[in-house]
């Protein structure tokens, strides 16, 4: 049984592979930045192995604790677990569930992060190389801390998914767990800014952490090597009862997933016609009533809305009091700006009833421009006005209001030629938040990776202009900042809407195969 | 022009990959006509239907709507159609009501008229108690016939309905084919596709099978089953009939 689901994951590798050479050049780039981190790790080992025993024990204590966490907490916050081999699939199948769990826990290690956390567990291991018996206990405990790590991450992601069944609550929380993560960083620097970080205070983390479950595992070589082999015995069992408990909690997890299959609870009305009633009864104003209605109830739209305060408290807590703070106004019309990009792709198949109807592409470029715009240029205005008073430098306003005009009108008109260019498969509204799409990362990342470049080239007149203003403390030069980014901005929007819309209308059924193909 | 064919298809082909899904299917759908397309599975009807309506583009091949060149002048030809794709998604965030208006403003209806249709859609339909909820919590009957109100909105020349019976109940669907048999009988065409032969029999005046991307028979019911019943001669055109001896295992009393 295992080798079958082992040889299933590999399968369906190999079929994601040949469909597209996206997923190569996904495969190939994943695989050089784990490849990379791999030899970074096995070369500080390398030379960790030749330092005192009690500071190997110190960094493997809490570079392993870190890769415990990381695998524990990130799938909930980030990424998504690799859904490829999923439970749910197995639902009618009659395999023991005792084969399921084994088989699902080996076939995610195969993977770029399953195959690099097992390489660096080992050369963690392999740091004992010096005392023998060290070295058997280490390779013992690197397997157990690896299963440690797949099935804690099966265990947390599943038991989250179980709590969170409603539609509206799982969608809310997919939004609220990203925001403790992004803090928690600079909490952190704060916090530790001001304690400068001694051997000491790491020794004692690292000693604390050594009883917990995230680094008891690791520990255990290192009382070998000091020949406390009472201590050795205690984390090792701390280790062992760890996996016992992620294993337990997943397998219970699952059993209730498997008779349980996830469905969605009857909530929430619509009052009236809402945006419909209100705009216009042309096809644009009936393409920027559903955007609007969009941005309000599809939690894809709402993240990119609510990430937006999180970033101004973040730049506020690095440099507080700092001239930092008054980035939030271009970065966040930025973000709100590309947030349409990949507008085409959020539609789904759903993007049909705009290829059945006798609908301008330049209509529907212009529809999700102005909802967008209708909610960014209010946001983007407060956010500058907001910074600029924070930071006690009220003369800023008309520069950096140019400045984030520009960049805002700029992004929308890249947005537009570009999602009437590519599409990407993308989370469906609704669909676990803690599930990735196949093959979504790397032509997400590259068309992002274009569109930045070619946004920030665009906005290079203005970009100057406010620094110089800025820099130099004249409003005169503040003000002309802001008549050449609104005037730039608009120029190269119409420009975007219209190049999309034509590009729109000739790509409009090839965009929607392409969509259904993902599907 | 106004004797034209409610939609000709001349040609069509179409590939997927290495997979030729259409291989080069004529069919004259006369205007007035309600037009039945059956067709094992993977025979080619939803990609011939969605060719047909502008949401895939034919690799060679002509889509006359009306006379009109539906791929030479989109915008102007989808104003005459009404589609209900099958396999696809519903802007399902809005409610029953906003996507019905969403479909009409789209073709460019006026406020009123959007709203008075979609009360008649809804009633007719019976909806009208959902009108409210969102879609995304419709059944996947109620899904289908909220997506049949948004092919119906703008009243069509042309109905093209992939599967419109799929999923729904059966007082729902007799209301479904009063409200398509008085469509016709008022000037309008319908196309429909499905793999219920005796449902095709009974509403249909026309009908063609389709299998392996290519037309096997077209014409009207009477013409296309020859005496005999839909069922036997699509049976016969297609093949693929397997006895049922093959499976002797499959037997209660030998577990």
């Amino acid at each position: 049984m295992v080798a079958h689901l082992v040889r299933l994951k590999l399968t369906l590798l190999r079929n994601a592979l040949r469909r597209s050479p996206w997923q190569v050049v996904g495969l190939v780039v994943a695989s050089l930045y784990g490849l990379g981190a791999l030899v970074l790790v096995v070369a500080s080992m390398a030379v960790l192995s030749v330092q005192e025993p009690d500071i190997r024990g110190l960094v493997t204590v809490l570079v392993g604790s870190v890769l415990v966490l990381g695998w524990w907490v990130v799938p909930l916050i980030a990424f998504g677990l690799d859904s490829t081999v999923d439970p749910a699939r197995f639902v009618t199948f009659a395999i023991p569930r005792r084969s399921l769990l084994t088989g699902l826990a080996i076939a995610g290690v195969i993977g770029v992060p399953g195959l690099v956390t097992v390489g660096a567990a080992l050369s963690m291991a392999g740091v004992w190389w010096r005392t023998p018996a060290a070295l058997v206990v280490g390779v013992l405990c690197a397997a157990l801390a690896v299963a440690t790590c797949v099935i804690g991450a099966r265990a947390t992601t599943s038991a989250a998914s179980t709590l969170v069944t409603g539609r509206r609550f799982r969608e809310v929380m997919a939004a609220v767990a990203v925001l403790p993560i992004i803090v928690i960083g600079p909490v952190i620097g704060r916090v530790t800014s001001g304690t400068t970080i001694t051997e000491d205070l790491l020794r004692q983390v690292a000693e604390v952490l050594s009883w917990t479950p995230f680094g008891a595992s690791w520990a255990v070589p290192g009382d070998v090597a000091d020949g406390q082999w009472g201590l050795a015995a205690a984390r090792f069992g701390i280790a062992v009862v760890t996996l016992a408990v992620v294993a337990l909690v997943w397998d219970r997890a699952l059993a209730h997933a498997l008779v349980n299959p996830a469905h969605q609870k009857v909530s929430s009305k619509g009052r009236g016609l809402g945006w419909f009633d209100r705009l216009p009864a042309t096809p644009l104003g009936a393409v920027t009533a559903r955007c609007l209605t969009y941005w309000a109830r599809d939690p894809r739209y709402a993240l990119a809305v609510a990430v937006v305060p999180v970033l101004a408290i973040v730049l506020y807590i690095v440099n507080p009091g700092g001239d930092t703070v008054l980035l939030i106004g271009p970065i966040a019309a930025y973000l709100m700006g590309w947030g349409i990009s990949a507008d085409v792709a959020y539609d789904g198949t759903a993007f049909w009833t705009h290829v059945a109807a006798p609908l301008r592409g330049t209509a529907d470029r212009l529809g999700r421009v102005i909802a967008a715009g209708a909610i960014a240029v209010p946001a983007v205005t407060i956010l500058v006005v907001g910074s600029a008073l924070i930071a006690r430098q009220p003369h800023t306003v008309p520069a950096l209001l140019g400045l984030s005009f520009g960049v805002l009108l700029t992004s929308l008109g890249g947005s537009s030629i570009l999602s009437a260019l590519v599409v990407y498969p993308v989370q469906l509204p609704g669909e676990s938040p803690f599930q990735t799409k196949q093959g979504a990362s790397t032509a997400s990342v590259v068309s992002q990776l274009v569109g930045w470049l070619a946004v920030m080239a665009l906005c290079l007149p203005e970009m100057i202009l406010a620094l110089m203003a800025v820099r130099g403390g004249s409003v005169a030069l503040g003000w002309v900042t802001l008549v050449v980014g609104l005037v730039l901005g608009s120029t190269l929007l119409a420009i975007g809407v219209r190049v999309g819309g034509r590009t729109l209308d000739r790509t409009g059924p090839s965009l929607l195969s392409k969509i259904v193909a993902f599907a | 022009m106004s004797n034209a064919p409610a939609l000709e298809l001349r040609g069509l082909w179409r590939k997927f990959g290495d997979k030729i899904a259409v291989s080069g299917i004529d069919l004259v759908v006369p205007a007035g006509s309600f037009y039945g397309l059956v067709g094992p599975n993977g025979a080619g009807k939803t990609t011939t239907l969605s060719m047909a309506t502008g949401l895939l583009q034919p690799d060679f091949g002509t889509v006359l709507v009306h006379g009109h060149d539906l791929w030479a002048s989109p915008i102007e030809v989808k104003a005459m159609l009404g589609v209900l794709p099958d396999g696809v998604r519903l802007f399902d965030r809005l409610t029953g009501e906003q996507l019905i208006t969403y479909a009409g403003l789209l073709q460019g209806l006026d406020r009123e008229t959007v709203a008075a249709r979609a009360t008649d859609l809804l009633a007719a339909l019976d909806l009208t108690a959902d009108a409210t909820k969102l879609v995304v919590e419709y059944s996947a009957g109620m899904t289908k016939k909220v997506a049949l109100a948004c092919a119906l909105v703008h009243a069509p020349r042309l109905l093209v309905l992939d599967e419109p019976f799929e999923a729904v109940d059966p007082v729902s669907a007799a209301n479904i084919r009063d409200i398509l048999r008085s469509y016709v009988g008022s000037g309008g065409t319908v196309i429909v596709s499905s793999h219920v032969m005796d449902l095709v029999q009974r509403m249909c005046d026309h009908v063609a099978v389709i299998a392996a991307g290519h037309v096997l028979a077209a014409g009207t019911i009477d013409e296309v089953r020859g005496g005999g019943s839909l069922e036997d001669r699509f049976v016969d055109l297609v093949g693929g009939r397997v006895s049922g001896e093959g499976l002797a295992w499959l037997r209660t009393s030998s577990a």
